[in-house]
């Protein structure tokens, strides 16, 4: 048995009365696409701001390759290679997508003390940021201005900025929200593509999306972990139909 | 070379000819306008590196000018006239100061920011009133820095001479600075702060470390005001002169590496045309010409944010 | 013991003073988040046309009274014509902006009222002496000045919890957005609040000027004591700045008044009373600064 990489051990947060998680324990092997799944209110996003070190659990730990991460902050874990692609679209938007992908692979080289060497010329900078776009599909758009992308783009873009900082383990928080069919299809081909490279936990609302990706599923209610199976699993249990996948069970 | 870049080096070719002009015409009045635009320009390009690219509203940069101008000043004062001793000290006074209002201000966002800034600077302000072994509310006469042998500041042309060489300098580190790792970073924290937290920069030592960079070069500006009149006093870090130095920013175009050096151009350019003409138009009117200058900077901030820079930009298509 | 009672009067009646105009700038700084510079030239105007209507009708009491009006028409002048344009935007352009309007005015000011400065008589009914405990005795005009500064502060306060345009303003500070759905009607609403701002200045203004006098650019150094006070308080906190401007008064009042005895034990004479102004001016930004450090948004703010 492989260790997992990222693992929780029975995380508890309140807020007030609310029990937003309660007693989780999840874990992600290397190499694994993990998705979580739940109704809204299920505290999924309470979830992905303890792992990233945004919110302080009540009790529980979080481990991530071997260490105990539940004190640290969000930069150490960054540092450690949690990466992660956010909710909502946050970009550099007046910076070309190649020196957003150029920024993050500056962020994981080490400190940016150095003051009068022209990052325009920086060859190493620009081919891994250059390489970077490529791998998520973007590499044409390498020039144009984050703001002038499609939505889908600019969520691609995301992508590539956390992979920029190799990461062990990339945290996606619903990257096709808001996105079209064809623009969903394609973010599924990319992190079909990545997955090798790195393990995934994929918080996500399209089914479509999470049985086409996901090696494991677990379903959040009410802050509970209800089960965690195979897409096969997810689809034969009766009280996970029930539950979450209701009318439109599979 | 792009056009607007040929635009700043002529200008910069015909400072660097200036008092050659001013005495073949014999326009001595010209070429002290031409070294309080040189000075200040160096010290816009300071507050437009933290204003500019940090996107940090700093309303306490005449604190510089006064820092660096004491420091010279009270190092005379007590009878040290050796620039090779005043400018080192006078430029760590001012990245010290820098890093202390900088640790302590960056704490703070927004509005916040603005007053805590203009507040330090009010501190410098009335700490320098209340010296009066050095003078006090009235100031200081000082005697110019000396470099023995090398130059003689009293000389106006080669003092202008040196401001314009060390304006040269600001403005060839401050382009190196904008597109360097760092100044990537400077400029990332002022488009998106929590991406770039997120990507794992901690963004407050970056803006704390432009802070003392700007401070050094708002430091060698003062220095240099108080070599040009071989004077110092509270009035030159006034809260108004803090506001003159962001209108200049503003002016040329916040972010553009000339922007500084036009919008200084324009500042002094218009209060000297300015007068003239409205004395004019009606006897005793110059005297006023704030009331049309005020309502310009009101104008320029509703519907010319990006300065001359951007105006200039525009026209290259 | 006396002198120590009628210094902290004085610190009261100058924080009173400063509490008024620091009043005005926290309301705006609150609901329309604004960084109005040009605060302390309606300060200024408000002292000039109380100096003009005084020395016109001959009274001290209507001409303040005509001032008050005329210094709110003033401020909605103002408001509708360039403050308006600047809500939503920047605080940079705000800033650069109203620190245009500060260089119009003291220049407006000097070419209509010229450059020497006016002085306003003390009151004739409030020119003599009151006894405030048995042997010790206070300017009525000053002690007036406390009654009608704690006056407004109560009126104010009464304004703020209890009224309708409280309810819209308290609203406006803490979710701008609701007061639009509540269907009111937000210009006329940030009009009226700026211009009882000016009229809350010129009432500061005319009430300095027997003390010190009336001149061009009095605002403006009085101007960012008012902002320390607001920063102190907590941005659109008018319990803030009443307890920022008490203290800031006292501050400024011991500096004046028991500073220059302390540091005449260890400086010359000459140089400790230069100095005591000073220290205390630096005392107060010293103050903001911890206060700044220790809650970023200041004593009464709200958490970002």
């Amino acid at each position: 048995m492989v260790e997992p990489l990222l693992s929780t051990d029975r995380l508890v947060k309140h807020f007030g009365g609310l029990l937003a998680t309660d007693d989780v324990s999840i874990d992600v092997r290397p190499g694994e696409i993990h998705a979580l799944i739940g109704p809204n209110g299920a505290g999924k996003t309470t979830l992905v701001g303890q792992l990233t070190g945004l919110l302080a659990p009540d009790s529980g730990t979080i481990r991530f390759a071997g260490r105990d991460i539940t004190r640290l902050p969000t930069h150490a874990r960054v540092r450690l290679g949690l990466g992660r692609s956010f909710q909502i679209t946050s970009v550099l938007r007046e910076f070309s997508a190649l020196d957003n992908v150029a920024l993050a692979v500056q962020a994981h080289q080490g400190h940016s003390f150095r003051f009068l060497a022209d990052v325009r010329r920086d060859r190493a900078l620009r081919t891994a940021a250059q390489g970077g776009l490529d791998a998520v599909g973007l590499g044409a758009r390498a020039a144009m201005p984050a703001a002038a992308l499609s939505h889908g783009e600019q969520r691609q873009l995301e992508i590539a900025m956390a992979l920029a900082g190799e990461p062990k383990l990339l945290l996606l928080d619903e990257p096709t929200a808001g996105m079209g069919v064809e623009e969903s299809q394609r973010m599924v081909e990319t992190l079909r593509g990545l997955k090798r490279s790195c393990g995934m936990l994929l918080i996500e609302h399209d089914m479509d999306a999470v049985f086409a990706l996901a090696d494991r599923i677990t379903v959040l209610v009410y802050g509970r972990v209800l089960f965690c199976g195979t897409p096969d699993e997810i689809r034969r249990h009766p009280e996970v139909r029930q539950a979450y996948l209701g009318e439109d069970g599979a | 070379m792009q056009p607007r870049n040929m635009i700043a080096l002529l200008l910069l070719a015909l400072l660097a000819v200036l008092p050659l002009l001013t005495q073949a015409f014999d326009q001595r009045y010209l070429l002290s306008v031409g070294t309080r635009i040189v000075i200040w320009s160096i010290a816009a390009v300071s507050l437009n590196m933290i204003l500019g690219y940090g996107g940090l509203v700093s309303f306490g940069h005449a604190a510089f000018f006064g820092i660096g101008g004491y420091a010279v000043g009270i190092l005379s004062a007590e009878g040290i006239q050796n620039g090779w001793l005043q400018w080192p000290v006078a430029l760590a006074a001012s990245m010290l100061w820098a890093a202390l209002v900088g640790a302590l201000s960056l704490r703070t966002r927004g509005v916040y920011f603005i007053m805590i800034t203009l507040a330090f600077a009010q501190l410098v302000y009335y700490l320098a009133s209340g010296l009066e072994g050095y003078g006090g509310d009235d100031g200081l006469n000082i005697s110019r820095s000396r470099f023995a042998g090398l130059l003689d500041l009293r000389d106006k042309a080669t003092f202008y001479w040196l401001c314009f060489a060390l304006l040269c300098g600001t403005l060839w580190f401050c382009g190196r600075l904008a597109n360097s790792r760092f100044g990537t970073v400077l400029r990332g924290a002022r488009a998106n702060e929590l991406r770039m937290t997120a990507l794992g920069f901690p963004v407050f030592r970056y803006r704390l470390v432009a802070c003392v960079i700007a401070g050094a070069f708002g430091g060698l500006a003062g220095i240099l005001i108080a070599n040009e009149g071989a004077y110092v006093s509270p009035a030159m870090m006034s809260w108004v002169k803090s506001g003159d130095l962001i209108v200049i920013v503003v002016l040329g175009g916040i972010g553009a590496l000339f922007g500084p050096l036009y919008g200084a151009i324009v500042f002094f350019a218009l209060e000297e045309t300015l007068k003239p003409f409205l004395d004019l138009l009606h006897k005793g009117w110059g005297e006023y010409w704030q009331i049309v200058f005020g309502p310009l900077l009101v104008l320029i901030a509703l519907h010319a944010r990006g300065g001359m820079a951007s105006l200039l930009r525009r026209r290259d298509g | 013991m006396e002198y120590l009672l009628i210094q902290v009067l004085n610190g009261v009646q100058l924080g009173l003073l400063m509490f008024l105009l620091a009043a005005g700038l926290t309301l705006t700084f609150g609901i329309m988040d604004l960084v109005n510079l040009a605060h302390g030239s309606l300060y200024m105007i408000g002292a000039y046309l109380a100096w003009t209507f005084i020395t016109w009708t001959d009274s001290f009491l209507l001409g303040a009274l005509l001032a008050l009006p005329a210094t709110f028409i003033v401020g909605v002048i103002l408001e509708v014509v360039v403050v308006r344009r600047l809500y939503g935007r920047d605080h940079l352009d705000q800033v650069l902006a109203t620190f245009g309007l500060i260089l119009f005015f003291n220049d407006l000011v000097r070419m209509v009222w010229g450059p020497a400065g006016k002085s306003i008589a003390v009151p004739a009914f409030l020119s003599h002496t009151v006894q405030i405990l048995p042997g010790v005795s206070y300017p009525a005009y000053r002690f007036a000045l406390i009654v009608v500064g704690l006056l407004v502060a109560l009126l104010l306060a009464w304004l703020v919890a209890r009224t309708r345009l409280g309810m819209l303003i308290r609203a406006g500070a803490s979710n701008r957005r609701m007061i639009a759905a509540l269907g009111v009607n937000i210009e006329l609403l940030f009009s009226l609040v700026f211009g009882l701002g000016a009229v809350f200045a010129c009432l500061a203004g005319l009430m300095t000027a027997p003390i010190s006098s009336v001149k061009i650019g009095m605002g403006d150094d009085i101007l960012i004591l008012a902002f320390v006070i607001i920063v102190i308080g907590g941005i659109g906190s008018i319990k803030g700045a009443f307890v920022a401007a008490m203290v800031v008064g006292q501050i400024d009042i011991f500096g004046r008044a028991f500073l220059p005895e302390l540091l005449k034990s260890f400086l010359s004479p000459a140089s400790a009373s230069a100095a005591a102004p000073a220290i205390s001016q630096v005392l107060i930004y010293v103050l903001m600064a911890g206060v700044l450090v220790w809650r970023p948004t200041g004593l009464f703010g709200q958490r970002p």
